[in-house]
């Protein structure tokens, strides 16, 4: 402390002060700081791999004289065993099952994330949040049977067997959303938390009521983690397998009817690499072009939902 | 007649006491009752009876955490959005205790607006501000007109009238302030509470929130909380001097016309506060 005030009255330290300001090596810190560094540096060799992994593969696809980019990306069939590869069958199926997923989860997570954070009494509030983070721990595959055993059965009641095929996109989409749900519930309602309680106070002391305050004041001022919420459990629901295995339909099929039996990416992954699939075959190396779209639509989302909230933030002064 | 009478003027009214009260009744915009105010188990406000004059500047002072902002929020129900929060008393105004049930409270902060600590404009351009709070109050007319008004009687519009579409955040502290009176008198509010609208800024911004109270209170009544004595002195036409006891619960010490509660206090406690010995 001494040699602090020495220095800054500008006199000389003495010799022994300036022997104690010599920078010492601390050990047991550069340890920690090495470890530290060390796993944030392995997640991102862990994603630089798989990039790799997929970029090469996909390579070896593409590369082949079979298949050009432009019928992958042109042409709306896809039977690899005559040799078709056009991805869109498969990404129109993963997007009816979002879409439907959406469906579902956006109103239906906004508004308990509104009632959660806006109008749920404490009791309330730690009663339901534990039940819907239970959602959230069912494992997929019990989602799956639940879409295939519960969900096409009521939508073939609702709507007609003739309509409602018994594998179809609409049910896996609707349970989809269900998984999404917890994820859209209570990173929305973390957004609407975040939003400073002084403007709550002063809309409630202009007279709104809760609702006028939620609506107007509270979700706009929450947009960008809204936002970031909505696109992230986008990116969950394109990326979900076991569910579309199980309840979509196993066979490429490109239609815009989601009462019909279609294949999504991840559904048509997991079933063709479950099969016998020989090594370095056509049909082996399209999986990988398929995951790497896969990879590039969450890759997109991801950026978009990181513009987002930096264009959309607010900072509260 | 003192503020101090009509304090006691409340209860057991002889005949003639009676017609001092009702002629007073006319002066008086806002009166509280034997007001008491719980957070959970902790009384933060201990039976606070208190007379408001219409078109004057009240202040309340006090040490810190005496309850005059508890007090001022328990005002227009502001309170009501703290759980745990509890009011016994009455609030009396225009006649109708606004603790009464079946009174709507989002009625009630329509007529009793109020302006907090730190400017707290919404996140919205300086004119939606303004539009949101009209608009929600059922305004139909002309809302450019009522803008520039508001924005006018704040004192705000020559240094925004420029900016009107931008964030409202962008502003100094000192004209988000003023932003947020002029969102509050945009609805027209009877009574404006102020809750220490100036301790969050600098001297000169400060200067000019005073200034615009002076104008304001020509139409309203004001209520000001402030921990500042010389801006009690400066700005308001009555004081109440509110101390806590040995709970923490804030009570009413004195209250009285500016000028006798500063320069000729009837209480000791009083006069120690405000020359410094204690708070």
């Amino acid at each position: 402390m001494n040699t602090r005030y020495a220095l800054i009255r500008g006199q000389r330290p003495s010799s022994s002060a300036q022997a104690a300001l010599q920078r010492k090596p601390r050990w047991h810190e550069m340890a920690i700081q090495g470890f530290l560094f060390f796993c944030g540096a392995l997640s991102i060799l862990t994603t630089a791999g798989i990039v790799l992994i997929l970029g090469r593969e996909s390579w070896l696809f593409f590369r082949s004289p079979e298949v050009s980019l432009r019928e992958f990306l042109g042409t709306t069939k896809w039977q690899p065993s005559i040799g078709q590869f056009g991805i869109w069958p498969l990404v129109n199926a993963t997007m009816m099952t979002t879409f439907f997923a959406l469906l579902v989860a956006l109103p239906l997570g906004l508004c308990t994330a509104i009632y959660l954070s806006e109008y749920a009494s404490e009791r309330v509030r730690s009663s339901l949040k534990p039940v819907l983070e239970l959602l959230a721990g069912i494992p997929t595959v019990v989602y799956g049977y639940f879409a295939l055993t519960f969900v096409t059965p009521l939508l073939r009641g609702i709507l007609g067997r003739d309509v409602v095929e018994i594998y179809n996109t609409a049910s896996a989409g609707i349970v989809i959303g269900i998984l999404i749900l917890p994820l859209i519930t209570s990173m929305a309602e973390d957004a609407l938390n975040a939003v400073p309680r002084s403007l709550r106070e002063a809309s409630y002391a202009l007279g709104a009521t809760r609702l006028e305050t939620a609506a107007t004041i509270v979700l706009p001022a929450a947009t960008s983690g809204v936002a970031a919420a909505i696109i992230l459990a986008i990116s969950r629901a394109v990326g979900e397998t076991m569910i579309v295995a199980i309840a979509a339909g196993a066979g490429p099929a490109f239609t815009f009817n989601p009462f019909k039996a279609a294949e999504t990416m991840t559904g048509h992954i997991v079933r063709i690499s479950g099969g016998d699939l020989s090594y370095d075959s056509m049909d082996y190396n399209s999986l990988f072009a398929i995951g790497l779209v896969l990879f590039l639509i969450t890759f997109a989302l991801n950026i978009v939902s990181r513009w987002f909230v930096q264009r959309f933030r607010e900072v509260y002064e | 007649m003192t503020a101090i009478h009509v304090l006691t003027a409340t209860a057991r009214l002889a005949p003639v006491q009676a017609l001092a009260a009702a002629r007073c009744e006319s002066d008086c915009a806002l009166e509280a009752r034997q007001l008491s105010v719980y957070y959970g188990a902790f009384r933060a406000v201990k039976d606070v009876s208190l007379k408001i004059q219409r078109q004057k500047i009240t202040a309340l002072i006090g040490p810190s955490g005496c309850g005059k902002s508890t007090f001022l929020r328990a005002l227009n129900r502001m309170n009501d959005l703290i759980p745990g929060s509890r009011t016994e008393g009455e609030v009396i105004f225009e006649g109708c205790n606004i603790y009464a049930p079946g009174v709507d409270p989002v009625e009630v902060r329509r007529r009793i607006g109020m302006v907090f600590q730190k400017p707290n404009p919404f996140p919205k351009s300086v004119y939606d501000n303004i539009a949101w709070a009209a608009r929600i109050n059922g305004f139909r007319g002309n809302m450019d007109d009522l803008v520039e008004q508001s924005l006018r009687q704040a004192a705000l519009w020559d240094e925004v009238k420029d900016k009107l579409r931008q964030s409202a955040l962008a502003l100094s502290g000192g004209q988000q302030q003023r932003l947020c009176i002029a969102r509050a008198i945009a609805i027209r509010p009877e009574i404006i509470l102020m809750d220490e609208p100036a301790s969050a800024l600098d001297p000169i911004a400060t200067l000019k929130i005073e200034d615009l109270m002076h104008e304001l209170v020509k139409n309203y009544t004001i209520i000001i909380v402030t921990h500042n004595m010389q801006q009690a002195a400066r700005v308001s036409d009555y004081t109440a001097f509110l101390m806590m006891d040995e709970d923490r619960a804030g009570y009413l010490v004195e209250y009285g016309p500016t000028d006798e509660v500063f320069t000729n206090p009837k209480d000791r406690r009083t006069e120690e506060y405000i020359t410094g010995r204690f708070g």
